[in-house]
C-alpha cells in the first residue's frame, strides 16, 4: 500500500513537472499567437490570410514542404537501412555528417547553399531565386529527421523475424511489406510530421538563395516579417495559426494514417 | 545519435511548437561590447547594424574627453525595426540609432522618446548617406541612370522593402526620382512596376542583398553609399555609381527619457565634428558640410573626393513629407503604391 503511495507521488510530481513545462514553452506562447490573431477580428484574419500575396506564400510553403517530406520518407528510410544493415568504410563518418543540418545555425546553411547553388555554382547547379531554391533548402534542414527516427527502430528489430518470414516462404518484398514496414511505420510517420513541421516554419536557410520573389519563391516566414515591418501583429498572427492549424491537421493525419498501416501487420 | 528515440509524439509536438515560435518572434541577440577604462557610467546604445563600427570609433573618441572619461558601453545592433521593437518591449537602452524615424515615432508612441526628439538643429538626424547602384567589376552593363535599371535584361538586387524598413529608402528614391525629373505620379508608378519587374531578388535586409549580389546573383544592388564604401574597406567590396538624381538617407538617433545623463553628452558628442569625423571615416555623409574629416575616405569610388555633390537630392522632407504619410500611401500591406507594384512583378510571370 506504501508503495504505491510514493510511486502515486513521485509519478504526479513527475506529471506535474512535465505539464508545466509544457504549457510554459509550447501551450502559453501558442495560445498567444492564436490569442493575438483572434484580437484583430475575423474580418482581418480571414483578408489576410486570403490576400493573394500571403495565400500564394501559404500555397508554395505548404506545397514545397509536403513535397519535401515525401522525399524524405523514401530516401531517409534508406539512409537508416543503409546506415544499420550494411557496413562499409566511412560510416562512422556519414553517422556524424548527416546530423550537421541539425548543428548548422540556417543562415549558415543559406551561406553555403548560395554558394554552392547560386549564380556562380562550381558545380553548374543554378537553382538561385527560383521555386527548386525553396524545395532544396527545406531538403537541406529536414534531411536527419526521418533518418534520425527510423534509425533505432531499424536497430532493434529482430533479424530473425526476417528469416523465420523467409524460411515460411515470404519474398523479400513481402517480409519488408508485412513484416518490416509495420514496426518502422510509427517512426516514419513521427520523422514526417517532424520534417513537414520544420518545413514550413523555415526561414534562414532559403532567405539566400530563393530570393523571396512574390507569388514565385516567397514563403510565409517572410509574409510574416512583414505583417511585423508594418505593425500589423494581429495580421502576423494570423498567418502563423494558419501555418499552425495546418501543420496540426498533417500530424493528426499521419497520425491516423500510422495507426492504419502499422495495425493491418 | 539516440536522440530520438522512445516519445515521438511529445518531441513532436514541441519541435513543431519550436519551429513556429521561431518564426513568430524573432531573437534579438544582445553583444556586449565595452569600451573604456572602470567606469561609473555604462550607456546602453541599440541600432541598426550599419553603423555598429562607426560608433564604436565614436565611443573609443568619447571616452578620451572629460565627459566620456569612465564610461562604458553596452551595445546591441540588429535589423532597424527588430531593434525598434525590442525596445519598445522592454530592451534596455539610453541612446537609440535607427535607419528610419518612424522606428524612433514607434518609441515615441510608446512614450520612450520625449516628443521634442527631432526639435534640435539636426532634426533628429546623426548620420547621412545616398541611395546608390552597386555594379559588376568594371560596370560592363554600363548602368549609371534610374532609366538604365528598367532596361530589359539588367537584372536588380534589393533588399525587400516589405520586410525591411531600411530597404524603403531605395523604393522611394526609385519613385521619387521620376517626379523631380518632371514626371506624373502615374509616370512614377509606371517606372516602379518596371523597376519590380526586373528585380531578380527580394532579399531580407541589406545585408542579405549584399551577400546574395557578391554571391553572384544580379546585375545592379541597391545599395547605399555608406554600405558600399565600408564594405570596400573591408575588402568584400563593390564598385558603385551615384545617380544624378538620388535620395538622401537620413538616419535618426535618440535619447530616451529615462535614460542616464550622460547619454545627452554622449549624443552631443555623435553630433559634433569629432563624432561626425567618425561617421565620414567609415563612409557615412556627415550631417554638416563644414566637417573635416581630413579629406579622405577609403573605400570610396575617389578616396580623396568621397562625398561628390549630388546634382539632384530628394529629401523625404522636401518630397515625400514624412515618414508616417509616406508608410501609408506607399508600403500598405494591400494598396501601397510600392506594395502593388511588388505583387503586380510577382504576377506578370
Amino acid at each position: 500500500m506504501s508503495t504505491t503511495n510514493t510511486l502515486d507521488r513521485t509519478s504526479g510530481v513527475g506529471l506535474g513537472i512535465a505539464m508545466t513545462w509544457f504549457s510554459l514553452l509550447v501551450l502559453i506562447p501558442l495560445s498567444a499567437v492564436v490569442f493575438t490573431a483572434a484580437g484583430g477580428g475575423w474580418d482581418l484574419f480571414w483578408r489576410t490570410v486570403t490576400g493573394e500575396q500571403t495565400a500564394a506564400a501559404i500555397r508554395l510553403t505548404v506545397g514545397q514542404a509536403a513535397l519535401v517530406t515525401v522525399v524524405n520518407v523514401v530516401m531517409g528510410t534508406l539512409i537508416a537501412w543503409v546506415l544499420v544493415r550494411d557496413h562499409f568504410r566511412g560510416k562512422a563518418l556519414l553517422e556524424v555528417l548527416i546530423d550537421i543540418p541539425f548543428a548548422l545555425p540556417t543562415i549558415v546553411a543559406g551561406l553555403v547553399l548560395l554558394a554552392l547553388y547560386g549564380k556562380d555554382s562550381p558545380l553548374g547547379i543554378d537553382v538561385a531565386n527560383q521555386r527548386s531554391a525553396v524545395f532544396l533548402a527545406f531538403l537541406f534542414v529536414t534531411l536527419p529527421f526521418v533518418v534520425r527516427m527510423v534509425q533505432p527502430t531499424l536497430a532493434e528489430l529482430d533479424k530473425e523475424v526476417e528469416e523465420a518470414a523467409a524460411s515460411l516462404g515470404a519474398s523479400r518484398v513481402t517480409t519488408f511489406r508485412r513484416v518490416i514496414l509495420p514496426s518502422i511505420v510509427p517512426a516514419i510517420t513521427a520523422g514526417a510530421a517532424l520534417s513537414f513541421a520544420r518545413g514550413v516554419s523555415e526561414y534562414g536557410s532559403l532567405v539566400l538563395l530563393s530570393g523571396n520573389l512574390p507569388f514565385r519563391t516567397e514563403v510565409t516566414s517572410v509574409r510574416i516579417l512583414s505583417s511585423i515591418e508594418n505593425n500589423n501583429l494581429a495580421g502576423a498572427a494570423a498567418t502563423a495559426t494558419v501555418l499552425l492549424v495546418i501543420s496540426l491537421a498533417v500530424i493528426v493525419l499521419l497520425d491516423v494514417l500510422q495507426r492504419r498501416v502499422s495495425g493491418r501487420g | 545519435m539516440t536522440l530520438f528515440t522512445r516519445t515521438p509524439r511529445v518531441l513532436l509536438a514541441g519541435g513543431l511548437a519550436a519551429a513556429l515560435l521561431a518564426t513568430a518572434a524573432c531573437g534579438t541577440g544582445d553583444s556586449a561590447a565595452s569600451a573604456g577604462a572602470s567606469g561609473s557610467t555604462t550607456l546602453s546604445i541599440v541600432g541598426f547594424a550599419v553603423p555598429e563600427a562607426a560608433n564604436k570609433a565614436i565611443a573609443a573618441e568619447f571616452t578620451k574627453t572629460p565627459e566620456g572619461e569612465g564610461v562604458t558601453f553596452k551595445t546591441s545592433y540588429g535589423a532597424s525595426g527588430d531593434q525598434s521593437r525590442a525596445v519598445e518591449a522592454g530592451l534596455d537602452a539610453d541612446y537609440v540609432h535607427f535607419s528610419v524615424s518612424s522606428d524612433v515615432m514607434r518609441l515615441v508612441d510608446a512614450g520612450l522618446v520625449d516628443e521634442s526628439w527631432d526639435d534640435g538643429d539636426n532634426k533628429g538626424v546623426v548620420s547621412r548617406s545616398v541611395v546608390v547602384f552597386g555594379v559588376r567589376e568594371g560596370n560592363p552593363k554600363n548602368i549609371t541612370s534610374w532609366d538604365d535599371l528598367i532596361e530589359p535584361g539588367v537584372e536588380i538586387v534589393t533588399p525587400n522593402p516589405g520586410s525591411s524598413g531600411a530597404a524603403r529608402w531605395n523604393a522611394l528614391a526609385a519613385y521619387g526620382q521620376v517626379i523631380a525629373g518632371g514626371g506624373t505620379e502615374a509616370e512614377a508608378t509606371d517606372y516602379l512596376d518596371k523597376f519590380f519587374a526586373n528585380v531578380v531578388s527580394l532579399p531580407g535586409s541589406g545585408r542579405d542583398a549584399t551577400t546574395s549580389f557578391l554571391g553572384g546573383t544580379g546585375d545592379v544592388l541597391m545599395a547605399y553609399e555608406n554600405e558600399a564604401i565600408l564594405a570596400n574597406q573591408s575588402g568584400q567590396g563593390f564598385d558603385y555609381v551615384i545617380p544624378e538624381t538620388t535620395l538622401l538617407i537620413e538616419n535618426p538617433g535618440a535619447v530616451l527619457k529615462d535614460a542616464d545623463p550622460k547619454a545627452r553628452e554622449w549624443l552631443d558628442f555623435v553630433l559634433s565634428d569629432a563624432g561626425q569625423r567618425q561617421f565620414a571615416l567609415t563612409g557615412f555623409r556627415p550631417i554638416r558640410d563644414d566637417v573635416d574629416y581630413g579629406g579622405t575616405v577609403e573605400g570610396a569610388n575617389d578616396p580623396s573626393d568621397p562625398f561628390p555633390a549630388v546634382p539632384n537630392l530628394l529629401t523625404v522632407e522636401k518630397d515625400f513629407g514624412s515618414w508616417s504619410e509616406l508608410s501609408a500611401k506607399y508600403f500598405d500591406e494591400e494598396n501601397g503604391i510600392v506594395t502593388r507594384a511588388i505583387i503586380a512583378s510577382g504576377k506578370a510571370e
